[in-house]
């Protein structure tokens, strides 16, 4: 933790979010670049060009309609590598504008419930941690439910988390009931007059049935209380996942309703190219990235900081 | 996994078939579909490329105008060619080393390693006899010793007790060390997730392989990985050493072209893959049986694997039998039920069985789903034997008698009838597309499909 820490210490969220997709920004810019020194803009670059977008996670489809409308606009003229940089930063950045939108939990809901969820190993329980030492920054009362009764250690996780950010966290023994647990979290964060409710859920597979209709129930329970509840659901992406994170938002959106996005690990060398795809089919808000490892490591969405980091440019 | 891939490639072959001579424009459509499907499945841009000039040389030419069949011959040709690249034949576990054989387990955050490596505990206690120790040396992520404890615990193998503050490379040395003091044949060295550009943990993971000098490095990769693949597999390939691949998350619905990617960046074997959450969902991987799931000729050599594992070989035999024949009374389908049940419900039965590509959305629109099974056991288990032998003499006085016993109404019962019904034929059409594919290296495709083989 704290070597990374102090390794983001001195820079600005920018210079990390650019920092971590500076592979895949690297190995695009140095493509356009190759693409692009010599020649005008033909069907043959088009196609590679749309290659570098593929190789970014965009997926096919996506790639090959930020490429062509490039085309269109410039075909059969000089571009410059930085040119062609820019106009797909800005058409990238036009695609995410209607997403990037900061969770609101100024809704006049007391406890706000905010239910996450998530594939395993997405990055829930951090998210949850990460988010829940933003709300406390703003002077917010946060409770956390450790709703993974499954994973080994799971619970012991998120505690940790809630002393690093002074919340209590309400757990039961492993293998309990997590519908139970987050009933009685409820019940807690509102007698006890707290601002939000951060619930944490146990990493599942989109595909598995049983444990998509466990999640159906944990929502069940907390509408049994409080109807509007929960009243974010939070579906957690990994930025190294590809194309199943369609059928990822898809899913976790017919069973639970999903409200929103947070893309985690963006730090690494993946892409999160599937952002943009995403961005396109679910128009559903991208509310913050994870771009390190540290606690405050969690920034706000910023599409034009997000395009321009993806394609190598200074802000 | 691949089941949307299958689809896809069906759907180009299906094409292909209906046309007599194949041309090489033909194969230039084909491999088009190819290469978009691909795409979508996530497989690297670098490795599709490869693949796809690989099957048109092999494709375009003598080989495919001579075959009487042209589009079996692509396909034939994309298999092959496939299980090539997937790696051939199994690779197992590596032990061959003075006791005790360290397996270091390396890769990104939350890519299923303190999992899996309970997972390869369990399997070698269980299978091998081995005596195995595990550890944990990811000091960073809160509670990660504590998790493996207590999958240690759970599956009743030893971990190093953990001694807070201890820096990675002492925590593994002091296992490898206690394990050759105690005994033990095998130790797991479970290291922290890292991202691949993370030059610090990258630094960590080389020093506690120096320091315990493993026998396997497991590469643990998420199945739903997309193009990073190909960063991820080269990233800890040139600054780790990588001796093996562990793909997980296969029993989700990714395309799986990280299993491509991987190991064609890499060019170590996938040596298992992660089927679910249960400690014993590990399977051997084999590139033959993937591949043909790939191109939809399923994985029946797998079911049968896996329900002679979970109940006794003889029924296995018995059951596969029959589902090939398609003769089942209501007493089959009810022990089915609960055999299928143990070899991961209906859905993982029949993503192993060939032809069901196709099916497994009509599947999906009768939403057969795990709790329906144990209804359904339910109004078996109320019908009189003569019943479940002869369902036909099942009429309407019968049928609400077996709704009121089973606490269920009528029309579940008619529609319990209706879906044995319908599955006894799915069964026979099945049995019929793939008996060939019990036979193991017989490529696992349809008898007669190759003429001239």
């Amino acid at each position: 933790m704290s070597e990374s820490d102090n390794e983001n210490g001195g820079r600005g969220w920018f210079g990390r979010l650019r920092a971590g997709l500076s592979k895949t920004s690297g190995r695009l810019t140095e493509g356009i670049s190759r693409i692009f020194t010599h020649r005008k803009l033909d069907e043959e670059s088009i196609e590679e060009l749309e290659e570098l977008l593929i190789m970014a996670d965009l997926g096919p489809a996506t790639a090959a309609r930020i490429a062509d409308n490039l085309g269109k606009r410039r075909f059969n003229q000089e571009i410059s590598p930085e040119e062609v940089r820019q106009a797909l930063a800005e058409d990238i950045a036009a695609i995410l504008e209607p997403v990037a939108q900061p969770i609101d939990i100024e809704r006049g809901h007391s406890p706000h419930v905010i239910l996450v969820v998530g594939v395993n190993g997405s990055g829930k329980t951090t998210t949850i941690g990460k988010l829940a030492a933003a709300l406390r920054a703003e002077g917010k009362r946060v409770m956390l439910a450790a709703g993974d009764t499954f994973r080994a250690a799971a619970v012991e996780q998120l505690k940790i988390w809630g002393e690093r950010t002074g919340c209590p966290v309400v757990s039961r023994a492993a293998g309990a009931d997590a519908a139970g647990l987050v009933f009685d979290a409820y019940s807690k964060a509102r007698d006890e007059g707290y601002d939000v409710l951060l619930i944490d859920t146990a990493g599942r597979l989109h595909n598995k049935a049983n444990l998509m209709a466990e999640l159906e129930k944990i929502v069940r329970v907390i509408r049994k209380q409080d109807e509007s509840a929960p009243h974010d659901v939070l579906l957690v992406l990994d930025a190294t996942v590809g194309q199943n994170a369609h059928a990822q938002v898809k899913t976790f959106g017919e069973m639970v309703s999903v409200t929103g996005l947070v893309v985690t690990k963006l730090d690494g060398t993946a892409k999160g190219g599937v952002l943009v795809g995403l961005a396109e089919a679910f128009k559903l808000p991208v509310h913050a990235v994870g771009v390190g490892e540290g606690i405050d490591d969690l920034n706000l969405f910023d599409p034009s900081d997000f395009a321009r980091g993806l394609m190598g440019l200074e802000r | 996994m691949f089941e949307s891939l299958s689809d896809r490639l069906g759907g180009v072959f299906d094409r292909l078939k209906r046309r007599g001579a194949l041309s090489e424009s033909d194969v230039n459509a084909a491999l088009r579909e190819v290469r978009l499907a691909l795409l979508e499945a996530d497989v690297a841009l670098p490795v599709v490329k490869d693949f796809i000039d690989h099957v048109r040389e092999r494709a375009v030419g003598q080989e495919v105008l001579r075959s009487v069949t042209p589009g079996q011959q692509v396909v034939k040709i994309v298999n092959d060619h496939l299980i090539e690249m997937l790696g051939g034949e199994a690779a197992e576990l590596n032990l061959r080393a003075a006791p005790p054989a360290v397996i270091l387990m390396v890769g990104l955050q939350g890519s299923g390693k303190t999992t899996t490596t309970g997972k390869l505990a369990l399997r070698l206690k269980t299978r091998e006899r081995k005596k195995v120790l595990m550890a944990s040396v990811d000091v960073h992520r809160p509670a990660a010793q504590e998790q493996l404890a207590q999958i240690g615990r759970q599956i009743d193998v030893a971990t190093l007790p953990i001694v807070f503050g201890e820096m990675a490379p002492a925590i593994a040395k002091r296992a490898v060390n206690v394990g050759r003091r105690e005994g033990y044949d095998v130790v797991f060295i479970d290291t922290a997730g890292r991202l691949g550009i993370d030059e610090a943990m990258m630094q960590e993971a080389i020093a506690v392989r120096d320091a315990v000098n493993p026998v396997e490095t497991l590469l643990v990769a998420d199945s739903m990985t997309g193009q990073d693949a190909v960063n991820v597999g080269q990233a800890f390939n040139t600054r780790i050493g990588v001796t093996g691949i562990v793909l997980t998350r296969v029993d989700g619905d990714a395309r799986g072209g990280a299993a491509l990617s991987m190991r064609s960046v890499t060019g170590r074997p996938i040596k298992f893959i992660g089927v679910g959450e249960k400690m014993d969902a590990i399977e051997v991987f084999h590139p033959d049986r993937i591949a043909g799931r790939i191109l939809g000729m399923g994985d029946v050599v797998g079911l049968v694997e896996r329900a002679a594992e979970t109940i006794e070989k003889e029924d296995a035999e018995k059951l596969a039998k029959k589902m090939q024949k398609g003769q089942m009374d209501l007493d089959d389908f009810v022990s089915q039920i609960r055999q299928m049940r143990k070899m991961g419900g209906l859905s993982g039965l029949l993503n192993m069985l060939p032809g069901i590509g196709k099916m497994q959305k009509e599947l999906a629109a009768a939403k057969i789903d795990e709790k329906m099974l144990s209804r359904q056991e339910a109004i078996v288990l109320s019908m009189t034997p003569r019943e479940r032998k002869r369902p036909e003499i099942i009429k309407a006085s019968r049928k609400k008698r077996i709704a009121a016993g089973s606490g269920t109404s009528v029309q579940d019962v008619n529609r319990l009838l209706k879906q044995f019904q319908q599955m006894q034929g799915m069964m026979k059409k099945v049995g019929k597309m793939g008996q060939k594919g019990l036979l193991r290296g017989g490529g696992g495709l349809p008898p007669g499909l190759f003429p001239g083989r």
